[in-house]
């Protein structure tokens, strides 16, 4: 089996852009990935193209097609749809696909468009990554189930809406010196505690913001790297998913998510590694609540310990285990269907230095990504290493 | 929205709720689940039965959801609550409590039953206070 590189990586910047189509953002994320990789377009094997909700943000289905076109490509192109985790899919896919031989190069990551859209129907666009039958029709909205876990959190294991304040102020703090970055504006954790409540005990400063942005990865095997001359250190060295009941009240424990349980273990057991051998983690923080099941998910912490990790300074940028130093989903903003590109491209810039928070994780070798579709009935987990 | 469509299997459940006669399906190992299905999610028997809810259920998890979607816009703020009925929980909106998270806590016993949405009539599982209101 041949290793997966990643040759190159191409972000828009992450924001408002509601006057930008789709195909202009992801063409500008996806020229981007071909200038830092050195790889001719025509080399380009395949596209997996992660979007979620754009049949309703741009009234566009088909959307494959139309960005090879938009990034220059011809060649087979496919989309893949996994609620947030929709690019983290795409990804996984590719590596797989290099790993079997049956092609050198694949472009993966996505692309979402939201900012085009009323408030209040990005947010029953992102419901409908819940249970349409018995979640959506009860009320519940895409914080709404975040704050059921985050409650269900706080009474079996305790923590406190302060906790997860801190969470929010070290991710904003980690996106300043992050070109890409949706805020780069720091949040207190008193800013973020007397924020508006948006589905309590989550407020304002819980959540992500509603972004706009591409990603695109030229994912390439370790041969054609060394045939055709492409500086490639960073090798995806492993690669799990895992899915889960549904609806929320589905699950076994309404404050875990054993979804990603079952993809980080079998990310770390492809890599040949353990939870106590990452140097860095970029985690799927769509609410603050998130962050903390994903440390516990990636077996960083034992469930309900993972609460204090940010306000005890362990996951913050000069902690033992830096989470987040793109600012994650919180702060460096969360175009759904393209995150998990984004954090792939976050953690290879971090791992080959040239992030302006790699120094931060000077000696880091591996690193771990970590995406969820809607209430993690979806998770897919990334080890890259630098390649020895 | 789009005309309302019937979704055989939920329909009757939401019917059989409002009348006072939830349900569960469980297969023979006790798995709850809710309809429609053809197999149990959990170990895939296809011998389903419907099993009646408890009369009350208990409070699992909530939140008071203040930024609704439009279907819900006249709701808000609301409560929104999982409560476990026995064989299966349900997902709900808590009346008959005031929408902060002082109003309610887990554990509390609900009834549920099936009232309108405030925005648009639509039916809606509710959950109220067990022997209150
Ligand atoms: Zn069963």
């Amino acid at each position: 089996m041949t290793d997966a590189r990643v040759a190159g990586v191409g972000l828009t910047r992450f924001g408002s852009h509601p006057d930008r189509t789709g195909r202009d953002l992801f063409a500008t994320a996806a020229l981007r990935a071909f200038e830092d990789a050195g790889v001719p377009r025509e080399d380009v094997e395949e596209l997996n193209y992660g979007n979620f909700m754009g049949a309703l943000a741009e009234h566009q289905g088909h959307q494959a097609p139309l960005m090879a076109e938009a990034a220059g490509l011809n060649c087979p192109a496919t989309r893949y749809e996994e609620a947030c985790a929709s690019a983290g899919v795409a990804v996984r896919e590719a590596v797989r696909t290099v790993r079997a031989g049956d092609a050198d190069v694949v472009v993966a990551g996505g692309m979402e468009r939201m900012t085009n859209l009323p408030t209040d129907e990005v947010t029953e666009g992102l419901a409908i990554a819940a249970d349409d039958l018995f979640e959506v029709r009860a009320g519940v909205t895409f914080p709404g189930a975040y704050a059921l876990m985050a409650s269900a959190y706080f009474d079996a294991y305790g923590g406190s809406r302060r906790d997860l304040a801190h969470v929010a102020a070290k991710n904003h703090e980690n996106a300043l010196p992050n070109e890409y970055a949706q805020y780069r504006r720091e949040v207190s954790v008193e800013e973020a505690l007397d924020a508006p409540p948006v589905a309590e005990p989550l407020h304002l400063y819980d959540a992500c913001p509603i972004t706009d942005g591409a990603s695109a990865l030229v994912i390439v095997s370790e041969e054609y790297a060394a045939d055709h001359d492409v500086d490639a250190p960073v090798a995806v060295t492993g690669t799990g998913q895992g899915t889960d009941r549904m609806a929320l009240a589905d699950r076994e424990h309404l404050a875990r998510t054993p979804a990603a349980d079952d993809a980080a273990d079998a990310a770390y057991a492809d890599a040949g590694i353990g939870p106590d051998d990452v140097d860095v983690a970029e985690v799927h923080d769509c609410f603050t609540i998130a962050e903390v099941l994903a440390l516990e998910s990636l077996g960083f912490f034992d469930p309900g310990e993972g609460i204090g990790a940010a306000r005890d300074g362990v996951t913050t940028a000069d902690g033992d285990l830096p989470v987040n130093l793109s600012g994650g989903l919180k702060a460096k903003g969360h175009p759904v269907g393209a995150t998990g590109g984004s954090q792939i491209a976050e953690l290879t810039r971090l791992l080959r230095g040239d992030h302006p928070n790699s120094g931060h994780v000077g000696d880091a070798e591996v690193g771990v990504a970590h995406n969820a579709g809607g209430t993690v009935a979806s998770a897919v987990v990334h080890v890259l290493e630098v390649a020895k | 929205m789009s005309a309302p469509a019937s979704n055989a299997g939920y329909d009757e459940w939401l019917d059989a709720l409002a009348d006072g006669e939830g349900y569960a399906l469980a297969c023979p190992d006790g798995h709850g689940s809710l309809p429609p299905r053809r197999v149990c999610p959990e170990c895939g028997s296809a011998t389903l039965t419907e099993e009646p809810l408890a009369e009350t259920g208990t409070v699992e998890t909530y939140s008071v959801v203040h930024v609704a979607g439009p279907r819900f816009a006249d709701d808000a703020p609301y409560v929104n609550a999982v409560a476990d009925f026995g064989p299966v929980r349900l997902t709900g909106v808590l009346r008959g409590v005031s929408p902060d998270v002082d109003g309610v806590d887990v554990g509390d016993g609900v009834a549920v039953g099936v009232e309108e949405r405030a925005t648009d009539g639509e039916p809606l599982v509710v959950f109220r206070p067990a022997g209150g209101e």
